[in-house]
C-alpha cells in the first residue's frame, strides 16, 4: 500500500505575539511544529503501514525550513519526504495550495500508485479544513473528511470503512480505493521515534521539488496569481462602544465587589435574575 | 484564506469581469441530518437577507434530499426564515449525505441559476460540501467566518475572520471569480425571527444521477449519546477559565461558580490543550461559538481567536488581575483582582442571594 500524507509546517500558535504598537504578527523566536493535527494524519498511516506493509511518502509545500517538519516525519517513521518549495507558490490560498498538491501527488503517482492519501483536519494556521476535500477534488478521489476512526481496510477488494464525524452523530461510510482521509483530532496517539528512524531521517536524501518537478503548467493556478481570495484588510478588533464597567469598592474586599457585582447586573440585565430565579 | 498574501492597503477601483456581471443572489445551503434541519441554516438565512437586501437581489435556500413532505417542509421553513425562493432536488440518493452527489447537486444548481454569494455552515457537513464546490467550480471560499458584509464600493462580498495568532482580524475578498464563498460557523449569527405567513417559489431541478455509479454508501448511522455531552453553544449561563487559572487544581472554582448557577464550563484554548478541560468546552474560533445571557471569563485575556466565540453573549463579566487585559475593551462588567479570591466571593455570594429568593418566593 502506498499512503501520501499531506503535513504543513507551521509556527506553535501558542507562542505567537501581536505586537502591540504595529498590530504585525511577531514570528521571530517563534518555534515551527508540524501542524498538530497532521500528526494524527501520519500515525493513522503509520498504523496502516504496520498492518499491511507499503511505503509512506510525506510532502510539504512550504519555505526551505519546512525541510525539519519532513525530516521530523521520517523519525517517526516515514519512507520518503519530499519538500515542494518555490517562490511561485508563495501567498497561496486554499484553492492554489490544493492545486498544487494535487499536482505534486499526480506526479508522484507516475512513479508509484498511490492508494489513500491523508490530511489533518485543518491547519491552527489557515484554520480553513478546505485543503483536503480540495485536493480529493481535483485527483477525483473518494472524500473522506472528518475521520474518528478506520473500521476496515480490504487490500485485494480495494475497500474501506470508516467512521465519519456527522453533525449529532457519526456515519458509518465504505468507499473504495484511492481515498482521501482528513483526520480528526484525538484520535490515536504519536508513537515515539525509534534511534534507528531518528538516525535515518537525519541521513535520508530528502527530495526538494521545485515547481517545474511538480508537474505545474499553468502557473495562473498557483501562488497568489492562483488565489481567487484576496485579503484586503487586517486590523485590530475594535473596543465595544464602551469599555467594561469596572467594579471598584471602597474596601477592595472581593466579598464586596461581588456585592456590588450582582446588585449592578440584576439591574441592567433582570434576564439575568429572573433565569437564576427560576432554576432555583 | 491566504494568511501569507499581503494586505492590500486602500480601496481598489475594481470591474467585474462582463462574464461574471450575470451572477445574482443570494444563496443559502439548508444543511440537515436526520430529517432535522441544523439551526446554523436559518441564522445564514438572517444574515443572507440582510446581505441580499443590500444588494437589492433575491435570498434563495437550497435544499438537497430525498423526496417526500420532510424535505418539501424544509423548503417551507426556509419561507419562514427569510429566504424568497428554494432550489429543490429531491431524489433518493440525497437521503444521507455524502459528499458526492451533494457536491453534484450543489454545482449544477449553481452553474445553472449563478448566484453571486453562497453561504454554508461551518459544520463537519457544511465544510466537506464547501471545500468541493469551490475546488470544482474554481471560485475563493472563506471559510469559518464571523462578520459578512458587502463592500459599497464594488458589491463584493466582504467577509471578516480572525487572522494567524494573537489579536487581530482580516477582510477578505474574493474579486474576480463567483459565486462568492463563505463558511460560518453556528451561533455566530443571531437566529432570525420566524414568520409563518411568510411564502416563497420553490424551483425544482433533478440530480441526474444513479446510485449504482456512486461510490461511497452509507452503512449505518450512530447518533451521539447526548445526555455527557456539554451542550455549551445553547447554555444560558456559562463560566469559562484561562491560562490566568494557573493550576489545575484551580480550576475547581470555576466549576464550583458554575454549580451554584446551573451553569455550563468553558476554557480558553490554552486550557485545553494543557488538559484541564475536554475539547468539547473550548470556546473561540476553533472551539465553540456560544451566546448565553451571562458569561463570566476568569483568568482570559480576551484575544480574537477566544472573543469571536463569546462576544455575542448578552452580560460579559470578566476577572483578570491586569487592567489592560484587552477582555475589559468588550466585557460588560469587570472586576480587576485575582481570579483565585473573587471567584470564591462570587460563588458565595450568588449562593445567599439565591438562597434568599428563594425563601421569598
Ligand atoms: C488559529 C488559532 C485558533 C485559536 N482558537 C482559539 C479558540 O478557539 N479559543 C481560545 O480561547 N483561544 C484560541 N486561540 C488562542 C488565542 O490566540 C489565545 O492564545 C488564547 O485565547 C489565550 O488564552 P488565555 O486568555 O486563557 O491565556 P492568556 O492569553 O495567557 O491570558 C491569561 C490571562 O489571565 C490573567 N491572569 C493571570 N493571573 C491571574 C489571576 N491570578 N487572576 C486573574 N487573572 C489572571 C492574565 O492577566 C491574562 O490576561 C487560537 C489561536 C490561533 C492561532
Ligand atoms: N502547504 C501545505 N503542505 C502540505 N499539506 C498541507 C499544506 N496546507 C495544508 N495542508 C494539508 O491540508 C490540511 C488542511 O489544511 P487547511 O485547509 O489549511 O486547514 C492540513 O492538515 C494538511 O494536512
Amino acid at each position: 500500500m502506498h499512503i501520501v500524507v499531506c503535513i504543513k509546517q507551521v509556527p506553535d500558535s501558542a507562542q505567537i505575539r501581536v505586537h502591540p504598537v504595529t498590530n504585525t504578527i511577531m514570528r521571530q523566536g517563534v518555534p515551527a511544529i508540524i501542524n498538530p493535527y497532521d500528526l494524527f494524519a501520519l500515525e493513522e498511516a503509520l498504523r496502516l503501514k504496520d498492518k499491511f506493509g507499503g511505503t509512506i511518502t510525506v510532502i510539504t509545500m512550504g519555505p526551505p525550513q519546512a525541510e525539519a517538519a519532513l525530516r521530523k516525519a521520517l523519525s517517526f517513521g516515514a519512507d520518503d519526504a519530499i519538500l515542494v518549495t518555490d517562490r511561485a507558490f508563495a501567498g497561496a490560498d486554499t484553492l492554489a495550495t490544493s492545486c498544487a498538491l494535487a499536482s505534486v501527488i499526480r506526479q508522484i503517482q507516475n512513479n508509484m500508485p498511490v492508494d489513500m492519501v491523508f490530511t489533518g483536519k485543518q491547519t491552527i494556521d489557515g484554520d480553513t479544513a478546505q485543503v483536503g476535500p480540495g485536493v480529493a477534488k481535483r485527483l477525483g478521489l473518494q472524500l473522506l473528511s472528518y475521520v474518528s476512526r478506520i473500521a476496515a481496510v480490504d487490500v485485494e477488494q480495494r475497500e474501506i470503512v470508516v467512521q465519519r464525524r456527522a453533525e449529532g452523530g457519526v456515519q458509518v461510510l465504505k468507499t473504495a480505493l484511492p481515498c482521501l482521509v482528513t483526520m480528526l483530532e484525538g484520535t490515536n496517539e504519536m508513537r515515539f521515534a525509534t534511534m534507528p528512524n531518528m538516525f535515518r531521517a537525519a541521513r535520508h536524501p530528502l527530495k526538494v521539488w521545485d515547481k517545474d518537478a511538480a508537474g505545474i503548467e499553468d502557473m495562473t493556478k498557483i501562488g497568489l496569481k492562483g488565489s481567487p481570495t484576496v485579503v484586503s484588510k487586517v486590523f485590530a478588533p475594535t473596543p465595544k462602544s464602551a469599555r467594561a464597567e469596572i467594579i471598584a469598592v471602597e474596601s477592595g474586599e472581593p466579598k464586596d465587589m461581588a456585592v456590588t457585582l450582582l446588585a449592578k447586573m440584576f439591574t441592567r440585565f433582570p434576564q439575568i435574575e429572573k433565569q437564576l430565579t427560576q432554576q432555583a | 484564506m491566504s494568511e501569507t498574501a499581503p494586505a492590500r492597503k486602500g480601496k481598489r477601483k475594481f470591474e467585474l469581469d462582463p462574464r461574471l456581471a450575470g451572477y445574482k443572489g443570494v444563496w443559502v445551503f439548508i444543511e440537515h441530518e436526520r430529517g432535522r434541519v441544523h439551526p446554523v441554516s436559518w441564522e445564514l438565512l438572517g444574515e443572507g437577507r440582510k446581505l441580499a437586501d443590500m444588494l437589492g437581489v433575491a435570498l434563495s435556500g437550497v435544499v438537497l434530499g430525498e423526496p417526500g413532505a420532510t424535505t418539501r417542509n424544509f423548503c417551507e421553513e426556509a419561507f419562514y426564515h427569510g429566504a424568497d425562493r428554494c432550489y429543490l432536488i429531491e431524489d433518493d440518493i440525497l437521503k444521507d449525505y455524502r459528499n458526492e452527489p451533494f457536491t453534484k447537486g450543489m454545482t449544477d444548481l449553481v452553474n445553472a441559476h449563478q448566484p453571486e454569494i453562497l453561504l454554508l455552515g461551518a459544520t463537519t457537513q457544511g465544510r466537506d460540501l464547501a471545500g468541493s464546490v469551490a475546488t470544482t467550480l474554481q471560485t475563493g471560499l472563506t471559510a469559518d467566518c464571523t462578520g459578512l458584509t458587502i463592500d459599497p464600493d464594488n458589491r463584493s462580498l466582504a467577509a471578516t475572520r480572525p487572522t494567524f495568532g494573537g489579536s487581530l482580524l482580516c477582510t477578505i475578498v474574493t474579486l474576480n471569480y463567483r459565486p462568492q464563498m463563505a463558511t460560518v460557523r453556528p451561533r455566530v449569527m443571531a437566529m432570525p425571527a420566524r414568520d409563518e405567513s411568510r411564502r416563497g417559489a420553490i424551483v425544482e431541478h433533478p440530480l441526474n444521477m444513479v446510485e449504482a455509479n456512486i461510490i461511497t454508501k452509507v452503512l449505518e448511522y450512530i447518533p451521539d449519546a447526548m445526555q455527557d455531552k456539554p451542550q455549551l453553544p445553547f447554555a444560558d449561563i456559562i463560566v469559562s477559565g484561562g491560562r490566568g487559572m494557573k493550576k489545575p487544581e484551580n480550576f475547581q472554582l470555576i466549576w464550583d461558580l458554575a454549580q451554584v448557577l446551573g451553569a455550563e464550563v468553558g476554557a480558553s484554548r490554552p486550557v485545553v490543550q494543557a488538559g484541564w478541560a475536554d475539547l468539547e468546552r473550548q470556546v473561540g474560533q476553533s472551539g465553540k461559538t456560544v451566546r448565553p445571557k451571562l458569561y463570566i471569563a476568569a483568568g482570559i485575556s480576551g484575544a480574537i481567536q477566544h472573543r469571536v466565540g463569546m462576544e455575542a453573549s448578552d452580560c460579559i463579566v470578566a476577572i483578570n488581575n491586569d487592567p489592560n487585559a484587552p477582555i475589559f475593551d468588550f466585557a460588560t462588567f469587570g472586576i480587576v483582582g485575582n481570579a483565585m479570591h473573587i471567584l470564591p466571593a462570587l460563588t458565595e455570594t450568588f449562593r445567599q442571594q439565591l438562597a434568599t429568593t428563594k425563601i421569598a418566593s
